[in-house]
C-alpha cells in the first residue's frame, strides 16, 4: 500500500465517523427532552456533516476517478464503510447517547489535536477547524454525565447502563492496522498511544465525577477500521442511501 | 381612569400605530386572542418540525442534509421565540405544552398531511415555509411588540426556507421522469392544503374583525391568499409544474389569478382532529415528551443540590 492509498482510506475512516456520528444525532431530531437540547443536538450534528463532507471531498479528489463526496457517502455499503463501531451503536436513551457523544468526543478531542500537527496539509487544516467543535460536544456530553450522576436514581442508573454497554466498543477506538503504520512512518498521522493514555485520564476524571463505575468485566469487539461492523450499520445505511440507491440516474 | 376610558386610550394607541408592550393595559380579549394566536404559532413550528424530520435521515445528498437539518432547527427556534412571547402573558411553556396535549391548543391544520416522498421537502419549503412567509410579513406589523419582534427575526429566516423548497423542486422538475413526476405529485397534494393555510374566508373567519381593529392582523386572510396564489402559480409555470385545479385562470381586469373554490368542509374536518396525521402529530410529541421527563427531573434535582451546596457553603 502506498501513501496515496493509506492516506484515501484515512480519510474514509475519519469521514464515516462523522458521517454516521451525525446521522446518529439527527434521529434525535423532534424527539430532545427539551426544545433547547433538541437545538443543541442538531447542531451537533450539524457540526459533524459539515466534517464528514470535508474528508469524504478530500478523498475523492485524492482518488481522482471522478468520484465524489456525494458518491463515498450514499455508494459505498457496510463492508466498505470504515467508521468505528462505537459512533454506530443506536442511541437508546438520552443518557445512551450522551455516553456515547461523551466516550467519542472526548476521543476525537485528542485525535484532532494530534493531527493539528499533521504534515498533509488539509487533513492539519481539517483537524483545528474540527477541534473546536467536538471540544463543545466533549463538554456538552461531559456536563450532561456529571448531571445524571448526580440527579436521581434513575439518571445514574440510566447512565450506568449505557457506561457498561457501551465500554466494549471503545478499544476499537485506538485499534491500528497498516493504513496508520504507513501514515505514521510519513508523519501525515499520529499512533493511537499517546491518544488513548491522554483519552483514559479524561474519561475516568469526569466518570469519577459522575459517580459511574467502570466495568470490570466487558467482551471487547473490534473491527470498524477494517470494515468488519456491527449488524446496526447496515440498517442506518439501508436508510441513509435510500434515494441515491433507489434512483442511481438521479441529480438531486 | 374607569375601564371604558381604559379601553378608548388604548384604541387610541393602536390607531396611532403604536406597539403594545406586556406592561401596558390592554383589554382582556385581545390578551387572549394574542395568547392564543402566539403560542398556536409556536406549536406549529415545533408541530411542523415532524413532516420535514420524516426525510431527514433519507436526505439524498450531503448538501441536501445539511440544508434540511439547518432548516429544521431555524424552525425549533422559530418555537423558542414564540413560546418566550406567549410568556409574556404569564403562561409557562409547560403549561402550553400541557394545552397541546389536551386538545386545548391547536396548531396549523397543514402538519396534519403525510409527508410521502422527497420531492414533498421541496413541496413544503416552497409551498408552506411560502405562505409562512406572506402571513409573516403582515404579522410584523402586528400591534403587540413582543409579537411583531419575533415575527421581523422568524421572516428573515423564512425567505431561506422558501428558496431551499422551491429548488429541490425546480431542480426534481428537470430532473428524470420519476422525479418529474414526484415533483407534480408533490404540488397536487400540497397546493390546496396550503391555500387553506390562510383560514376561512373573511366572512366565515370568526375572529377576524376584533383581530383587524386591535391590528393584530393588518391585512385580511382572502387579501394574503390571493397574493400567495399570484406568486406561486408564477413560480410553478416558470419550472414547468401545473397547478392542480382545472378552473384555473388569469383575470386581466384585476390582474390576479382565479381558483376554484376552496373545500371548507375538508379544513374544518382536518381542524377537528380527523386530518391523515392529526393522532400521529401530537401522539408523537406526547411520547417524547413522556420520555424526556426523567432528564427534566434530573436537571431540576441536580440544580436545586447546586443550589443547597451553595447555600451550605455561605453559611459555614
Ligand atoms: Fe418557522
Ligand atoms: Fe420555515
Amino acid at each position: 500500500m502506498n501513501t496515496k492509498e493509506a492516506l484515501i482510506n484515512y480519510s474514509l475512516r475519519l469521514a464515516d465517523n462523522s458521517m454516521i456520528a451525525a446521522q446518529r444525532l439527527a434521529e434525535w431530531n423532534s424527539c430532545g427532552p427539551y426544545l433547547e437540547e433538541d437545538i443543541a443536538l442538531s447542531n451537533m450534528a450539524l457540526d459533524f456533516f459539515g466534517q464528514a463532507e470535508t474528508m469524504y471531498e478530500y478523498a475523492a479528489q485524492l482518488s481522482n476517478n471522478n468520484s465524489t463526496a456525494d458518491m463515498l457517502a450514499f455508494r459505498r455499503n457496510e463492508r466498505q464503510y470504515l467508521n468505528c463501531l462505537l459512533v454506530e451503536q443506536p442511541n437508546g436513551d438520552f443518557a445512551f447517547t450522551m455516553m456515547k457523544q461523551f466516550l467519542y468526543s472526548a476521543f476525537a478531542k485528542y485525535l484532532y489535536e494530534a493531527l493539528s500537527a499533521s504534515n498533509d496539509e488539509t487533513l492539519k487544516g481539517f483537524a483545528e477547524r474540527s477541534l473546536k467543535e467536538v471540544k463543545y460536544h466533549f463538554r456538552h456530553s461531559s456536563e450532561w454525565l456529571i448531571r445524571f450522576g448526580n440527579g436521581t436514581e434513575e439518571s445514574l442508573t440510566r447512565a450506568q447502563y449505557a457506561l457498561d454497554e457501551l465500554w466494549r466498543y471503545t478499544d476499537d477506538l485506538f485499534c491500528m492496522n497498516q493504513i496508520d503504520e504507513e501514515l505514521i512512518s510519513t508523519g501525515i498521522s499520529v499512533s493511537s498511544d499517546t491518544i488513548a493514555a491522554k483519552w483514559n485520564f479524561t474519561v475516568k476524571e469526569t466518570l469519577q465525577a459522575a459517580n459511574l463505575i467502570i466495568p470490570e468485566k466487558f467482551n471487547v469487539i473490534k473491527g470498524g477500521y477494517n470494515g468488519i461492523h456491527s449488524e446496526h450499520l447496515g440498517h442506518l445505511l439501508c436508510e441513509m442511501q435510500y434515494l441515491q440507491r433507489a434512483y442511481p440516474d438521479a441529480k438531486w | 381612569m374607569t375601564e371604558e376610558e381604559k379601553a378608548i386610550q388604548f384604541q387610541q394607541r393602536i390607531d396611532a400605530g403604536e406597539k403594545i408592550e406586556p406592561r401596558d393595559w390592554m383589554p382582556d380579549d385581545y390578551k387572549q386572542t394574542l395568547f392564543r394566536q402566539i403560542s398556536q404559532h409556536a406549536h406549529s413550528e415545533i408541530i411542523g418540525m415532524q413532516p420535514e424530520g420524516n426525510w431527514l435521515l433519507r436526505a439524498p445528498s450531503l448538501r441536501a442534509k445539511k440544508i434540511l437539518m439547518a432548516k429544521i432547527q431555524d424552525e425549533a427556534g422559530h418555537g423558542l421565540y414564540l413560546y418566550s412571547a406567549a410568556e409574556t402573558f404569564g403562561i409557562d411553556r409547560t403549561e402550553m405544552i400541557a394545552m397541546l396535549h389536551s386538545g386545548k391548543a391547536k396548531y396549523s391544520s397543514i402538519f396534519n398531511y403525510p409527508a410521502l416522498t422527497w420531492a414533498d421537502m421541496g413541496a413544503i419549503g416552497w409551498l408552506v415555509d411560502g405562505a409562512a412567509i406572506v402571513n409573516q410579513t403582515m404579522l410584523a406589523k402586528c400591534s403587540y411588540g413582543p409579537y411583531a419582534r419575533a415575527m421581523v427575526r422568524i421572516c428573515k429566516e423564512e425567505g431561506f426556507h422558501q428558496r431551499q423548497g422551491y429548488e429541490i423542486i425546480a431542480n426534481m422538475s428537470a430532473g428524470t421522469r420519476e422525479q418529474k413526476e414526484m415533483a407534480q405529485d408533490a404540488l397536487n397534494r400540497w397546493w390546496e392544503p396550503s391555500l387553506m393555510m390562510f383560514g376561512p374566508h373573511d366572512a366565515d373567519s370568526p375572529h377576524t374583525h376584533n383581530s383587524m381593529k386591535w391590528k393584530i392582523k393588518v391585512e385580511s386572510n382572502d387579501t394574503l391568499r390571493q397574493r400567495f396564489i399570484d406568486r406561486t402559480v408564477e413560480q410553478a409555470h416558470h419550472i414547468g409544474l401545473t397547478i392542480p385545479d382545472k378552473n384555473l385562470k388569469y383575470n386581466k381586469e384585476t390582474m390576479h389569478w382565479e381558483t376554484s373554490p376552496i373545500n371548507w368542509d375538508e379544513f374544518w374536518n382536518v381542524v377537528k382532529g380527523n386530518g391523515p396525521c392529526n393522532h400521529q402529530r401530537l401522539n408523537h410529541h406526547k411520547k417524547y415528551h413522556q420520555e424526556g421527563q426523567w432528564v427534566r427531573d434530573c436537571a431540576r434535582a441536580f440544580e436545586e443540590k447546586l443550589k443547597s451546596e451553595s447555600a451550605a457553603i455561605k453559611s459555614n
